[in-house]
């Protein structure tokens, strides 16, 4: 099942920043890296990223245990690449017929390995020590999100996790009523959509129950909103969002004084 | 504050051809407690919802007038509070405390004073724990006790409730009407629709019957409307308090072993348990929420795969198929042996019309369409479904919902039937329809399980109890 729940120790100096701080250094720091294909550049963002984990309270462990769909998508470019890539130049490492793996495609390889998991771990880190409430009240306090937005998201989340549930029994139900698929993928199919379409109306229902309910309790009254808990956005969280630009366009230049900078548009 | 005057008022809703609501005429003083009574269909949740103001203009067509303190409701939302039947869908916050201050927010309350009317109102409804607990960590009743903290937070003069205790066992129930009883002050005026009347009725002062077919048919003290009307309430489907029931104990004694449960568990929701099932004898599994009965039930009915210990099936239930485990047979031989009703009865609908719905497990079970047609019929008189015969399951009412979610799984004439709270939330006439049928059912020599907080039912039917005990 999907965990929302953040699991860092919440005073950790990095995981206690304002969410949408948190957030956009994430991106800052991650979007700059997807202008180069090199292995070099993420290489040192990923050490950064790393490194600075303790300060969010992170421990490896943890974050391996959140990150492991991404070591999927890592192996999923991997034999991508050795099967399909088009430059085959370089040392032949391994000949085997119509697959021919060289050191180019290895260092394509790893450099998109190693890009996947320096663009993605930011998110991963920010998600991982944040809690819902905080990040939607932080949008709408501090991004001027819309709280119809930023309130009616959080609200449909919580129910996330009934879903699966809901799923099972309607699968149970069926079961009992005598219908099942057997080994016909056509009627393993039809139940499948029929199934869905069940889970879809309850969805709609509970969800329009739950409007109801936020309403009578004046989620849509034209009076200005106040705030239970204030997010402050200090020193401390500007100097984050500087900070992780300036690591990521470090990394940049290190990567091209080394001269393997390359360009995501030649 | 907080009066309530309605003239002639009726409510039909966009698309429909029924008025959901007719004719009421109705003033309730501010202060009054008032017990909104009538069968199913007869538009109490209509009401209730007019009166918060959650009705828009252009969701249906209005008649008469419906006003508070002289005004129509949707200009005084913010003076009306209102709790629904569902915990699940009226919480917001993933925290206890933040779903109370919700509504505060919602209503512009200065920052400064959220946290110390939050901390009040939780101590006024009793609610045992900090306010930063996690709202899904709550017990059903919790949850509701924090739903009407929500709704007193906003100092309401009219508090409306929607039946609010129809989803809990007993034990969360009783903590929800404590909660009312303490925290709504003698200012608040009060609006209640309840199912089991006898419960609620220390809550209030005075009763109004409303008619199925529109208009106000009692109003006034408990005493003098019970007394004038209480035969034909009864009759109506109403639970009118202080009426027994005839027992109906079985005619034979209990028949040969359909299922033996051996140490069957299903970590970490239900212990290991020992239990045979018999046929000709209705079993009732009692026990508090979070005991595992759901589960139980799931288990004999062969949909859930042991976690512990194992099920076994009689040959007498399932012929050659009794070496192999239930949760293993293919479905169409799982419903000619075990029927299974579920608690909630949406989940089971599969087709697009009452009578499909029932026609489907005998076709899927190889009954030919002379006999399928027969079986159809039979169940939709018996069950009071005929007119609805080409009716969507999903526009049925809560009760004709529930007699076609057990009409379905009597369709393919199982040996052994097993429930899930089939009398959740049902008027007296379902009610006393289903312990008819079950009480035949079970003489005919079928088996019957249920799993149920029911006390009248069990001692109506059960020939034997099983109490399960939470899991430690």
């Amino acid at each position: 099942m999907i965990d929302f729940e953040p699991v860092a120790r919440p005073d950790a100096p990095l995981a206690r920043r304002n969410p949408v701080a948190k957030l956009a250094a994430a991106l800052l720091f991650a979007f700059p890296l997807l202008a180069t294909l090199d292995p070099v550049a993420p290489a040192i963002a990923l050490a950064v990223e790393l490194a600075v984990l303790p300060l969010f309270g992170l421990r490896y462990r943890v974050l391996l245990r959140r990150a492991w769909p991404l070591l999927l998508a890592a192996g999923g470019v991997l034999v991508t690449l050795v099967l399909f890539a088009a430059d085959r130049s370089g040392r032949v490492l391994l000949d085997a017929g119509p697959i021919m793996v060289t050191s180019s495609v290895l260092l394509t390889a790893l450099g998109l390995v190693l890009r996947l998991f320096a663009v993605a771990l930011p998110g991963v880190i920010v998600f991982a020590t944040t809690d819902p409430t905080d990040l939607a009240d932080a949008l709408v306090q501090n991004a001027k999100a819309p709280a119809r937005f930023a309130i009616g998201a959080l609200a449909a989340f919580r129910l996330l996790p009934l879903l699966s549930q809901e799923w099972q029994m309607i699968a149970m139900a069926r079961r009992a009523r005598g219908v099942d698929a057997g080994r016909n993928p056509v009627a393993k199919l039809r139940l499948f959509a029929s199934t869905a379409f069940t889970l879809l109306v309850g969805a709609i229902r509970r969800g329009t129950r739950l409007a109801v309910a936020m309403d009578a309790r004046g989620f849509d009254s034209t009076t200005p909103r106040t705030f239970a808990r204030h997010q402050p956005f200090s020193t401390a969280d500007w100097l984050l969002l500087i900070c992780a630009p300036a690591l990521a366009a470090t990394a940049l230049t290190i990567s091209i004084t080394l001269g393997t900078f390359t360009p995501l548009t030649p | 504050m907080g009066g309530v005057r309605l003239r002639g008022f009726g409510w039909r809703h966009a698309g429909r051809r029924a008025w959901a609501v007719r004719g009421v005429d109705l003033w309730v003083r501010r202060g009054e407690r008032v017990l909104l009574l009538g069968p199913s269909g007869a538009g109490k949740s209509t009401l209730l919802a007019a009166l918060a103001g959650l009705l828009p203009e252009d969701s249906g067509e209005q008649e008469g007038t419906i006003e508070i303190d002289g005004r129509p409701p949707a200009e005084v939302r913010e003076r009306v509070g209102i709790v629904f039947q569902d915990p699940q869908s009226q919480l917001v916050m993933a925290r206890s405390g933040d779903d109370v201050a919700f509504g505060l927010e919602n209503r512009g309350v200065p920052a400064a004073q959220i946290w110390p009317r939050v901390d009040e109102v939780l101590h006024r409804v009793g609610f045992p724990y900090h306010r930063d607990r996690p709202t899904a960590a709550l017990s059903g009743g919790e949850q509701q006790r924090l739903a009407l903290a929500g709704a007193l937070a906003l100092r309401p003069d009219l508090l409306l409730l929607d039946e609010p205790t129809a989803n809990l066992d007993p034990a969360g129930a009783d903590l929800v009407r404590a909660a009312i009883a303490r925290a709504v002050d003698g200012d608040t005026t009060l609006i209640l629709v309840e199912h089991r009347i006898a419960d609620a009725l220390p809550l209030v002062d005075r009763v109004v019957v409303l008619e199925a077919g529109g208009g106000v048919r009692a109003d006034g003290t408990p005493e003098a409307v019970f007394a004038a009307h209480g035969d034909a309430l009864a009759a109506d489907g109403v639970w009118v308090p202080g009426r027994q029931f005839p027992p109906r104990p079985a005619a034979a004694p209990a028949g040969e072993v359909l299922l033996t449960a051996d140490r069957l568990g299903q970590p970490p929701r239900l212990a290991p348990t020992n239990l045979t099932v018999r046929a000709g004898e209705a079993l009732a599994v009692l026990g508090p929420n979070g005991a595992g009965k759901s589960t139980l039930a799931l288990l004999l009915g062969g949909l859930l795969k042991p976690g512990t210990g194992r099920l076994s099936a009689s040959t007498e239930l399932a012929g050659a198929d009794a070496r192999t485990a239930p949760h293993r047979w293919r479905a169409p031989a799982l419903a000619r042996r075990i029927g299974s009703v579920f608690q909630d009865p949406e989940h089971q609908f599969v087709t697009s019309t009452v009578f499909d719905e029932l026609a489907l497990g005998p076709r899927r079970t190889g009954a030919t369409d002379v006999v399928v047609r027969q079986r159809v019929d039979d169940l939709l008189q018996r069950l009071r479904l005929d007119k609805l015969a080409g009716a969507n399951p999903y526009t049925l009412s809560g009760g004709e919902a529930r007699r076609l979610s057990v009409a379905t799984a009597l369709a393919t004439a199982p040996r052994l039937v097993i429930c899930d709270e089939p009398t959740f939330g049902q008027d007296r006439r379902t009610w006393q329809e289903l312990v008819d049928l079950f009480a035949e059912l079970r003489d005919a020599g079928h088996g019957l399980v249920t799993v149920t907080h029911d006390t009248d039912f069990v001692a109506a039917l059960a020939d034997r109890t099983l109490t399960l005990r939470p899991v430690p």
